[in-house]
Order: structure tokens, then sequence, then C-alpha cells
């Protein structure tokens, strides 16, 4: 290597020297861009340098010359990376501090604060009831809300004019004949429409809306929810229905909660009893109605009482939800008023 | 059903512990829903004459009494009541008295002003339910004395029961005590019957002349009678038990129906000499004893006096007002019958009357209860009549209506596959005795013969719950069937829920209003009144019709939430509707209604097509028809073929405006009886297409007339397999897009199937798409 330098050598320091300090000083993205074009382009003052190479005649001052163009093209290569690094962390730099938010405003902004919707507290109620049904293996079944007076009634061992009817308050449809088509008063009839298609055994709960010619207070309502169960098996004895009760009792009241049968009449059922649950405290909750199915009721669902025996309970699903949310007035429930649908997450 | 104490043990060796009471009777199926402590002294209060008295000069309903209570103090209190005049006496809480609902009575009274006691009625010392005034004490109560003493009151508990259909029987105070003795395990009696001086036969005559209503009647003479007022003792336990004092034989009467279930009549044998029960005939009339006068049908049955054939009572209902026992009345034939339960129900009914009388015979009386009735009857009257007779040769119809005992075979394997525990023929035989079940064993049968007062006996499994009761419904135990199905949500089930979990997630809040409307309801908000069904007898005629969508109850709901300040709501609701049907029953099916008040078509949409990807299900936007009720031209049907899924859109703002609603109401509704129950099947996958895709926008002028759909039909078809997606990127009204039309910017993605995009193929693409576009009325917009 010469220690002499060449005029091609002397231009190149110097377009290098220019070079780095034009990529220094560039000022945006766009900037550096135009600079590092008009030195490495093709009329750029490197590129005028590496164009001379060919008329160095000596082999080694061509060679050296080429490296070090090749190096002067490198070190501005990098120079400018560094400066674009400078650059975009200036700009984002500006631009993060420019778009600074307080997240607790946006926190309260309309559509941060658009929340989910609300299951209505019956429709809570009947889905935690359900799942604990199914845990005890029972399945779920649905039934028309209108029925025929064979279904409500007859069926359930309740003949035309028999005295029992009275203890339902009962809608009628207007029909010919008369009294032909009810607005069901329990969710009963599907216990005869289980019978009647699903064959045994059964073990099923069948929630529902039934209704009652019952004027609106703070614990009625003319139209309200019932869930029932129904147990078709062989060899199904009251003793089943007393354990089956308590089953339900603690998988969904806790396991501090027991219960109890007491004597009462229910036409579709034979023993009949009323259950009802005792607190922790020691305190009870009379709940519903229970019993071993009639023979009537089994033929009526087109089964042999000599070889299926079973039992049925039933209880209202509205009060459930209003012990548990502490509702004062079963018609708050149904008022539809947004101030306390949106109360229930 | 109430039932005293004290009644209940003269009949059966009952402990006087309320507490054990109460329980027995809940244990026994007779629920308890109150007791009531009656006729406790309240050690304080005292009789006092009233001396005179002054109103205030303020409060027109408050009287100063000056008092004498015997002590020469001369005390004066403040007064609520009005029945009170000076000479009266009272009984009178002096200062210090605890009362028996807890208060103590002091100086500044309980009109909060100064007092030297209070003065009470029957109701505020626990000795009746007459709250009305003051408690009149008779005029020679020594003063000073505990008006308890002076009134001879005992102390006694009442108990309301919830009576059950099946124990008729226990609306008499003997069968309730039966039933509690054979529970604690006591000897049981009856009601006390004293030594009756028999007289010679006198046999009224009887005939039944409708057989099929009326299956026993009976006449029984009684002389030595003496029409005057009862003693205390009766009057107060009638008084208890909810029935007023008329007078000793009338009394006499009601009493024995208390206590043994048995209704009867005395009437004055002088002038009602013989009976016939027969129908009544077409309009004939009576004046029953509540001095109603009923015209009656040839479904009523009557009691009449056999010489005139003039009606001397409703039968089982309500005796005739005329012919009442008077003063003169020294014999009478008391009658006791058996009438089917069926026609007197409907008689009471009809009439709108229902007396003690018939709430008996309507549940069934016992047919061989007519001697006990007539024994304690005389028995009761014994201490105001000394020379009562009780004349032989009653006279017993019978008819074939009357019950004939029942015989039922219970086995013991029958009882223990119904209870789930065994019980021995001998022990059911033991438990089934003291309840007037007589049984005859035969091995591991037992052949129980039913009482005449338990006429809902009729199968096994009646005998069965008979033993259960008593054995203890506690003491069967608890077994635990293990069930062989499969719990869970059946397929629509699980898609309901499915369902719900969307529709929360799209901030919709659950609403649940009424299924019932009020006629015009459904023709208000455009929707068809022709298919309503009505109901026959509505609580009011508001509520008088069933629905047939669910958007009524839900615009209701956004109304009266606008109404309370919360303009912007969003509703959904999942519910049945009752359009009519071909047959009885209604066309019942589930719906979906979302309503959000101040949004518009595209939120519906939104919500359409959210929950059509959650179910699985499509369907197509059908403008062509307006959806009735809803916005005619931003709503469409949502369609399949010829069944409609739903519709989408916006509430006619003329409906709006009729329901004075101010802002948009967005509207979405689908038969979920469709939607929930279709069962897509499971997405297969499919393999990434991993060669090159393109995108091609392209833009054309649409007149309005021809849908965006149809569009998107034509480019589908021209980009045929090579398309990926197609996005509808744009849509502009206004400069250079002609009147009628808009421009509509899509963007399509293009992949072969196989094999690389080429240049080539993607013109080939475009001007396809061009030209169908073309041909479906639209123009590339250049």
């Amino acid at each position: 290597m010469s220690s002499a330098s060449t005029p091609e050598q002397e231009q190149l320091s110097a377009a290098l020297a220019a070079g780095l300090v034009q990529v220094g000083n560039a000022s945006s993205v766009d900037d550096l861009r135009t600079v590092i074009s008009a030195l490495t382009g093709k009329k750029g003052s490197l590129a005028a340098v590496k164009s001379s190479l060919g008329k160095v005649a000596d082999v080694d001052a061509r060679k050296q010359l080429g490296q070090e163009v090749n190096l002067a093209f490198a070190a501005i290569g990098h120079a400018a990376e560094v400066r674009e690094r400078e650059l975009v962390t200036v700009h984002i730099a500006t631009q993060v501090e420019n778009e600074r938010l307080d997240i607790t405003e946006l926190a309260l902004s309309a559509r941060a604060t658009q929340r989910r919707g609300r299951l209505h507290l019956v429709t809570q109620a009947t889905e935690r009831l359900e799942d604990v049904f199914i845990g005890l293996g029972f399945q779920i079944a649905e039934g028309p809300e209108v029925e025929s007076d064979f279904y409500n009634f007859e069926a359930l061992n309740m003949p035309p004019s028999h005295p029992a009817r009275s203890m339902w308050d009962t809608l009628f449809v207007e029909t010919d004949p008369e009294g032909s088509v009810v607005l069901r008063t329990h969710t009963s009839p599907v216990q005869i429409r289980v019978m009647q298609e699903w064959p045994p055994p059964i073990y099923a709960v069948m929630p529902g809306r039934v209704f009652r010619r019952d004027t609106p207070d703070a614990t009625h309502m003319p139209v309200f929810h019932q869930i029932e169960g129904l147990v078709i098996d062989r060899g199904i004895t009251f003793a089943d229905l007393a354990g089956t009760i308590e089953s339900f009792t603690k998988a969904f009241f806790g396991d501090g909660f027991t219960s109890r049968l007491r004597p009462s009449y229910f036409p579709f059922t034979e023993p009949s009893a009323e259950f009802d649950i005792r607190r922790p405290d020691g305190s009870w909750i009379e709940l519903g109605g229970c019993g071993m199915v009639h023979p009537h009721v089994l033929r009526a669902g087109g089964l042999d009482p000599d070889e299926w025996s079973g039992f049925a309970f039933g209880f209202g699903i509205d009060r459930m939800a209003k012990e548990r949310h502490g509702v004062g007035d079963l018609r708050d429930m149904y008022s539809n008023d947004v101030r306390f649908l949106e109360q229930f997450s | 059903m109430k039932v005293l104490l004290s009644v209940l043990r003269e009949m059966a060796d009952l402990p006087n512990d309320p507490d054990v009471i109460a329980q027995a009777l809940n244990q026994l199926g007779m629920a308890v829903e109150e007791t009531i402590v009656t006729g406790t002294p309240v050690p304080g209060v005292v009789a006092a004459r009233i001396l005179r008295t002054e109103k205030h000069p303020d409060a027109a309903k408050v009287t100063r009494c000056f008092v004498d209570a015997g002590d020469g103090v001369e005390r004066h209190v403040w007064c609520g009541a009005t029945n009170m005049g000076p000479g009266d006496i009272v009984p009178l809480a002096t200062l210090g008295t605890k009362m028996p609902d807890g208060r103590e009575i002091s100086s500044r009274g309980i009109l909060g002003i100064d007092s030297e006691g209070m003065l009470c009625s029957a109701s505020e010392l626990g000795l009746s339910a007459d709250a009305a005034g003051l408690l009149i004490l008779p005029a020679n109560t020594p003063l000073g004395v505990s008006p308890f003493d002076a009134l001879g009151v005992q102390h006694d508990v009442l108990f309301d029961l919830d009576l059950t259909r099946n124990r008729p029987e226990c609306w008499g105070h003997m069968g309730v005590a039966r039933d509690i003795a054979a529970h604690l395990g006591v000897d049981f009696y009856g009601p006390k019957i004293g030594a009756i001086t028999r007289g010679e036969t006198r046999s009224p005559s009887v005939s039944i002349a409708a057989g099929d209503m009326c299956g026993l009647f009976s006449a029984v003479t009684i002389s030595g009678v003496t029409v005057t007022s009862s003693p205390d003792w009766v009057a107060r336990r009638l008084d208890a038990l909810g029935m007023r004092s008329i007078n000793n034989v009338v009394d006499a009467s009601n009493l024995v129906m208390l206590e043994t279930n048995q209704p009867n009549h005395a009437y004055d044998a002088n002038v009602v000499a013989s009976f016939l029960v027969r129908m009544a005939q077409p309009n004939e009339r009576i004046t029953t004893l509540d001095g109603t006068e009923r015209q009656l049908g040839t479904d009523d049955l009557l009691i009449c006096n056999a010489a005139t054939n003039a009606p001397v009572g409703l039968a089982g209902v309500m005796g005739d007002l005329h012919s009442e026992i008077t003063s003169d009345t020294t014999v009478v034939n008391l009658e006791a019958a058996w009438f089917s339960p069926d026609p007197i129900r409907f008689t009471s009914q009809r009439h709108g009357v229902r007396s003690e009388a018939s709430l008996r015979f309507e549940r069934g009386v016992d047919h061989n209860g007519y001697e006990l009735a007539a024994e304690r009857f005389v028995t009761i009257l014994q201490e105001t009549c000394p020379s009562i007779v009780l004349h032989s040769g009653t006279t017993v119809e019978r008819a074939e209506s009357c019950p004939v005992p029942a015989v039922i075979d219970v086995s013991v394997d029958g009882v223990a596959s119904l209870l789930g525990v065994r019980i021995e023929a001998t022990d059911i035989a033991a438990l089934l005795a003291p309840i007037g079940f007589s049984s005859v064993i035969s091995g591991d049968v037992v052949s129980v013969t039913v009482p005449s007062w338990r006429p809902d006996c009729t199968i096994p499994a009646d005998i069965a719950e008979e033993v259960a009761r008593h054995y203890g419904y506690d003491r069967i135990g608890k077994t635990y069937p293990k069930s062989p199905v499969y719990g869970r949500l059946s397929h629509v089930q699980a898609r309901r829920r499915l369902l719900r979990q969307v529709l929360i997630g799209l901030g919709l809040d659950e609403a649940m209003p009424s299924p019932f409307v009020a006629p015009g309801d459904m023709s208000a908000i455009g929707l068809s009144e022709d298919n309503v069904l009505h109901i026959a007898n509505p609580l009011v005629s508001e509520e008088s019709v069933l629905r047939t969508s669910l958007r009524p109850g839900l615009l209701r709901a956004v109304q009266y939430n606008a109404s309370h300040r919360a303009p912007q709501i969003a509703l959904f609701e999942i519910g049945h509707v009752y359009p009519a049907g071909e047959g009885p029953l209604p066309d019942e099916s589930e719906q979906l209604c979302i309503l959000v008040a101040g949004a518009d078509v595209h939120t519906a949409l939104h919500q359409w097509n959210t929950i059509a990807d959650a179910l699985g299900v499509g369907a197509l936007l059908d403008q062509s028809k307006v959806p009735p009720g809803l916005h005619p031209t931003r709503s469409a049907t949502l369609a399949r073929g010829k069944t409609a899924l739903g519709v989408v859109g916006e509430i006619d703002p003329i409906v709006l405006h009729d329901l004075g609603i101010d802002a948009r109401v967005s509207c979405l509704e689908i038969n979920l009886s469709i939607a929930l129950a279709e069962q897509p099947k499971p997405v297969q996958a499919k393999e990434i297409n991993r060669f090159p895709s393109s995108d091609i926008d392209l833009a054309f002028v649409v007149p309005n007339a021809v849908t965006a759909a149809n569009i998107v039909r034509a480019l589908r078809q021209a980009c045929a397999k090579r398309l990926v997606s197609i996005e509808l990127f744009d849509v502009y009204r206004g400069q250079g897009v002609p009147d009628g039309s808009r421009s509509l910017a899509f963007r399509m993605r293009l992949q072969e199937p196989s094999g690389t995009l080429t240049e080539a193929s993607i013109a080939e693409v475009q001007q396809a798409c061009i030209a169908a576009v073309e041909k479906a009325g639209g123009a590339l917009r250049r």
C-alpha cells in the first residue's frame, strides 16, 4: 500500500466525509433517503469515484481504491442505519407523547361501559335448577303452555267436575266446547306427555310457565313458573322420593340443608306430601308438593302400574329467585324496568 | 277450619300442650296455619263502671271516660271507642299492665295524652277477634274483679288448620281428635254423651224422591224443648269457631256439626211432621236463612214438608227462613242426612252461597253420623232443657246413592313396594285400627274395611298412605335411586342456552312481559287481530287476549322505560306465542324478539348475523314485502323458501308515533321453534390453499332498485371457483353518481384452487365480473 494518496483517494475521502456529515444532518427518514440516493446514486459523489476505478491503470492501486470505495459505501450505509434509528426513535417518542390518553377517562366512556346484558332472574334460577337436576341424572322436558282439559286435569286423575279442580283458579281459553282448553295451571301436563312419548325409565324435570287466575300482589302473579320432577322406573318407592328430595336439597342449597316430608293431598299422587327444607339455622322453608304417582295417572300416561311406579314433585321457581336476591315484591320481577333488570349480572 | 284444644281434649286423652298438638297436626297432614291462645287472664285488668264521659276539645274521635274500678278512686281514661256510655261496665287496664300484644300501659296512654289506664276491646284482651269497640261486661259484674273471672273465661288454644280435600272428617273436631289420639297413642272417646232420657217411639215419616242425590235421610223426634238463649260456654265456643249464637236449639245444632261434622237441622215437629226430599220444580222459590230469595232449578235438591210439599230447606246448603223454630217450639224433628257431594257443590256454586253445611256435604260427610249427632244434640240441650226427651224410632231412609263400606285388600309386599319400608300385616292392622279402619289378616294380605267417614279411600295406595301417615313419614327413611339415564340438555335446550349467552353478549337484557294483551293491542302495532285467542274468564279485559307476537309486550317495555328516563334500552324476550290453530289448541311456538330503542336496522342486522353465525342458521333477506308492523322501507323478511324464519328491520314509524316513542327502534324476530330445532352438521375442515391470492377492487353504479344481494350473486357466479371472499367496502351516493343510483365498491379475493393465479386469469375474471354486473343492471364506475 502506498503512503501517498492518489487524487482519487482524496476525492473519495472528501466525498465520504461530506456524505457522513449529510447523513448525520438528515432531518427525517425521507430526507435521509434523499441524501443516501444523492450520495450513492449514479450521479452521486461516491458513485463518481467508483466509476473512475476503470481509469486507474495500476492494478494494485485499482484494487486498493476499489476496497476503499467499498468501505466508504459500507460506512455510509452504517451511518444511514444509525441515523434512521435515531430519527424513528425521536419520531415515535414525539408521537407517543402526542397521543397520551387518560385511561380512566376512557374507562368511563360509553364504549367501555357498554355492559353485557342480563338474563331474567327467572331464567337464571331455572338454569341453576336444571343444572342441579342434570347432575342428578335427570333430563329436561318441555310442553305447551296452552293445554287441553285432558292433559291439565283429566289425565291427572281429575275427571270433569272433580272437586279438586277448584284447587287451581283456572284461566280458560274461549273455545267450543267451552272449558276444553286451559292455560295450564301447573307443569304437570308435561308429565303425561313425557310418559306417553318417552320410553321408561324416566328421570325428567319440567320447568315452565304456568297460569292462575290470581290478582297480582307481592307474592302472587297470574303468570309464574314452576319446575316439576318425574321419576318412573321399576320398584320406585316413597323412600326413593324422600331421598331424591334430600339429594336435590343438598345439591341446590348446600350441605348444611336437609329436607322432610309431611302428609298432604294432590289428586295425582298417592301417598302425597309437602316437602320442607331446613336451613342450617334450624328454620324451615315450605317448598313444594310431591308424592307417588297415582295409578290412574300412570295409566293415562300409557304405563302399567303393576310394572312401573314413580314419584313426582314440584315447586315454584319465582319464589326461589325472589328469596335468593331479596326481591320484596314479585311484581318488580315482571315490571321489565331496566333499573330492576340491570342489577343482576 | 278452626279447632279448639278444649273441645279436642273432651274427646280424647290429649295433653294440654299446644306445641305437642301442633306438631302432631303438622305430622299428620293438617297444616297449622296459625295457633291462637285465647282467654289467658291479663293481670291488672279490672271491671270498671263508666261514670261520665266528655269529648276531647280538639279530637272529635276521642272520649274522656271517668271510671270507677271499685277502689274509691275516680280515674280518667281517654278512649277512641264509641260503643260505650255512662253506666256501662268495661275492662280497665290499669297503669303498668302488660297487654297480650306486649304493650305496657303507661300514663302517656295509647293516644299520647295523659291517661290513667286503657279501656279494652275483646280483641285486645285476646278473648275474641272482636275489635269493633270496647268489651261491655254484664251489668251485674262486680267492680274491680278480673273480667276473665267475671265471664268465666277459660284458657284455650285455637288452631287454624289448612285441611286437604281427602280428609273430610277433619271438618269436625272428632276427626281431628281421633287422628291425634292415634298418633300419640292415647285413648279416643268422641263427644261426651250424657244420660239421655229416652221417650216412646215416634217416627217422623220420610220419603226420598231423588235417591241419586240423597243417599240417606234420618229424622228423630225430641220433645221437652224450651227455646231460650245458650249457656255461656256454648256461645263462647261458637264465637271462637266463627259462628254466631242464635238460641239454644240452633246453637246445639251448629255445635254438633262443628264437633261431629254431621250437619243437621231442627224443625218444629208441629209444623214439619213428615219430610219429603225431592228435586226443585222449574222456577220454584225459597227464601233461605240469610234472607235471600232464590229462584231454583231442577238441579237443586229440596227438603220439603211432606204435608204441604213446601220447601223447608235447600238441601245441604241452607234452611228456609220461614221454617225456623220459634219461641213456642217444644218438640223438634231433628234431621240429619247424607247428600251426594257434587250436586251440593253445584247448587252452592250456582247460588253463590257457601255455608258451613255445604262445605261439609260437598266434601262428603259420614253416612252413619246421624245417631251420634242426635245424642250429642240432646246432651248439649240438657243444660237449658232439663226435661228433654229423645224419642225412639228414628226414621232412617236410605237410597241408592248411599255409600257402601269399601273393603280394600292390601298386601305387605304391595305396601312395602310403594313405601320402601316393610311393615308387617299385624303392624298395618295396628296402625289402622285407632283411626277406624278394621282389618282382617290372611297371610300377607290385609283386608281393610274403610270407615264410613273416609270416602276418599278407594284404592290400596290410599290405605298405604294412611299406614304411612301413622307409621310416620319421617320414619320411612331416605333411599337414593340411581338414574340409569344420562342427565343432559336436549339439543334444543343447549342451543337455547347458547343463544341466551350470545344475546347478553350483545348487551341485551332479558325481559319477561305478560303473555296477555288487551283487545286491539295487536292491531295497534300493525299485526293481525284475526288469529288471536281470547281468555274466557280474564281477570281484567286488558289481559284478555293471548299474544300472537312478543312485540307488543316488548314495545310496552320500551315505552315504559322511555317514560322513566331510560330511552336507550336493549331488550330481548324468548317466549311462547299462541295464535289460533287448526284444532282446539293454538299453533303455539317459541319466538325470539329483540328491540333496541335508539338503534336502527344496522343494529338488527348485526344481531342477526351474530345469531345466525352462532346457531348455524341462514336466511335470505327478502324486502319484496313489508313485514307487518315494521318500517316499510327499512325491513326485510328472513326468508327460507316459502317459510319465514323471522323479520329484521325497524319498527314502523307510524307505530312508534302512536306509542309516543321518539327514537327509532330496531327489531329482530326469529322463530325459535324452527331455528333451535335445526341440527347443523359439524363443519368439515378444508385444507388451507397455499397458492398466492390476489384482490381486485371494482366499483359499480347500480340503480337503487337493484339490490346489493343481486350484484353479489352476479359477482359470485362470475368469479366462480376462483373466489375466496367478497366484501362490499364502500357505498356512495352523490356527485358523479346519477340520482336513483349508488356506487357499490366490492373487493374480491381470488385464488386458483390449485396453481398460481396468472395475470391473464385475473383479467378474465375482471371482465366476467363487469359483464355479469351489467347483465344484472349495473355498470362499471369509471
